[in-house]
């Protein structure tokens, strides 16, 4: 029973790990239709950002994760001003080599100015201790994370909701040239989109970062994937989509690792991928497509 | 209010409209008629500015030609545009509210989106519900409501009749006239011509992106073929 109540809380921390990666993939692509693949490298600006912090000793643990999501943020704009806005109006495949290019330049960037081997950050290893829960071994990690998660989907919800800009962010996902027409700047929406982007990665750096406590030019790469396949379960466009798929794939991990026998652990994420695979046969445009989502345009 | 001069719209390399001139007075309603391709919705995309045009628009003596769109709605421009296009994923309320974004006192989108829902008693019942799921009619209303929010000086109609039902058509021209008698300047995009030239000050045919005829509802009605054509009286 312990085991099996640990396994789900496990789950629920992979999940919404994915969900908070695949929120800020999903939130661009909404608008703007575009695969942000440098999203990955705006968490590794987060993560060089607490090297430089350390560099600085500088270890107060609230001036380290507010300053790491504010470069996170602050990259996350930037990229929006100078490198997707001249494709802000081009065909997909533009954007998506942009984002490519850009994603790479980073990494390399990384590699130049600051080495291509991993280096150690410690000062968020202070977020994780044992928790007794109810009997059940965790870790506080896992439910800071989920915790985390949870609040950020509730304040987005409200933002998207209860504000202008926010509902003026979902009818840009249906038709931004409308938005436009109302009169509401495009680049104020775009900056928003970002900006958010932005956020939420660096929120999942943090935890990343307390998790693995060293950063490299490529770390950026694994989370990316696990968003991109959570957007791609879920349905891409949709911002429930994103959650959905997220807590999908970290269910799916997490029974993999559970169940699949010791000698076949190397080939999990085979495994994880393949029911990934059959899902996307039941339902090829995602879960929860924006199209069904929206209804038909008049 | 709004003077466009030589005005040349282009999709592409494919110019749609050549160099026509046209104006609407202050408090007038003009309506643009002209048959399936003739550049209507052209001409109306390049005075809110989302198609490449070449000439000159102005409106209410400020040149709006080399502003971007959203300074244009700005100053006074605003559409209910071709296929009206409400959000379909928000409801009534918000995509009114949307539509008074560039307003900055609060308390006047308030009272401006009640307004509306009372002008238009059928997205009163239905102001929480997705307007997606509104009828053709009721999405037509909508769309001008919409436009509206935003205080225009002048607000462009696109086919706001496409594709309706004779009665509804019927309520939409209504709610037209009405606005024209408060005073509202108007530029009325029409196939529909019968009806567009009753309510209309003056109107302008448009075919093959050329001006080819301009006059009062009288006048038009008898001197051109293509406008009897249009009018069905041929
Ligand atoms: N996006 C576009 N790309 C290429 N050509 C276009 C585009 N939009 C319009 N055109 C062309 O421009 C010409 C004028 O089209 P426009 O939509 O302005 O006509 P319209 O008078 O509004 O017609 P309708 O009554 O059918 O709405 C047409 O020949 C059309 O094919
Ligand atoms: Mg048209």
């Amino acid at each position: 029973m312990e085991y099996i109540v640990q396994q789900v809380i496990n789950a629920l921390a992979f999940g919404a790990e994915y969900a908070l990666l695949a929120l800020g993939l999903a939130i661009v692509f909404s608008i703007m239709g575009l695969v942000n693949f440098a999203h990955g490298e705006i968490i590794a600006v987060g993560g060089y950002t607490m090297v430089a912090l350390g560099a600085l000793m500088i270890g107060n643990p609230y001036i380290v994760i507010a300053s790491a999501v504010v470069a996170a943020m602050f990259a996350s704009v930037m990229l929006e001003r100078f490198a997707f806005r001249p494709v802000r109006y081009a065909d997909p495949t533009t954007g998506l080599l942009t984002a490519f290019g850009v994603s790479m330049i980073l990494q390399n960037l990384f590699l130049l100015f600051v080495s291509p081997r991993p280096i150690a950050v410690t000062s968020l290893y202070f977020l994780d201790w044992p928790v007794n829960l109810f009997g059940v071994q965790v870790s506080s990690l896992q439910l800071f994370e989920t915790g985390a998660t949870a609040l950020v989907i509730v304040a987005l919800m409200l933002f998207l909701r209860r504000t202008t800009l926010g509902i003026a962010m979902r009818a840009a996902a249906l038709d931004f040239e409308m938005v436009r027409l109302v009169g509401i700047r495009a680049n104020r929406v775009f900056a928003v989109a970002f900006l958010v982007s932005g956020l939420l990665a660096g929120l999942a750096c943090i935890f990343i970062m307390a998790r693995r406590g060293s950063v490299d030019p490529h770390m950026g790469f694994n989370p990316v994937l696990k968003a991109f396949v959570a957007c791609v379960v879920g349905g891409f466009g949709s911002l429930p989509g994103a959650v959905l798929g997220g807590f999908i794939l970290g269910a799916v991990e997490v029974a993999m690792l559970v169940l699949l026998p010791q000698e076949y652990g190397g080939m999990k994420d085979a495994f994880v991928f393949g029911i990934i695979a059959l899902l996307l046969i039941w339902r090829p445009n995602g879960i929860l497509s924006p199209r069904i989502e929206k209804g038909d345009k008049v | 209010m709004l003077a466009v001069d030589q005005l040349s719209v282009f999709h592409g390399p494919i110019e749609a409209v050549h160099g026509i001139s046209f104006n609407v007075a202050a408090g007038q309603c003009v309506s643009l008629l002209g048959p399936n391709g003739a550049g209507k919705t052209s001409t109306i995309s390049a005075i809110t500015g989302v198609v490449r045009a070449t000439g000159r628009i102005e409106v209410d003596g400020e040149i709006m030609s080399d502003q971007p769109v959203e300074s244009r709605i700005l100053k006074g421009v605003s559409v209910a545009p071709e296929g009206r296009r409400v959000f379909a994923n928000l409801s009534v309320e918000d995509n009114l509210k949307l539509g008074g974004a560039i307003v900055q006192n609060k308390a006047n989108i308030r009272s401006d989106i009640a307004h509306w829902l009372q002008t238009f008693p059928v997205l009163g019942e239905r102001r929480a519900q997705l307007a997606g799921t509104l009828s053709g009619g009721e999405q037509q209303m909508l769309a001008i409501a919409r436009a509206l929010m935003s205080r225009p000086k002048i607000l462009l109609l696109d086919e706001p009749s496409l594709g309706l039902a004779p009665k509804i058509v019927a309520q939409i021209f209504d709610i037209i006239r009405h606005l024209k008698n408060e005073g509202m300047t108007i530029l009325l995009v029409e196939q529909n011509a019968t009806q567009a030239l009753k309510l209309s000050d003056y109107s302008y045919l448009l075919n093959n992106g050329k001006i080819v005829a301009e006059g009062s509802a009288e006048k038009l009605g008898q001197s051109n073929e293509l406008m009897a054509e249009l009018t069905g009286i041929a």
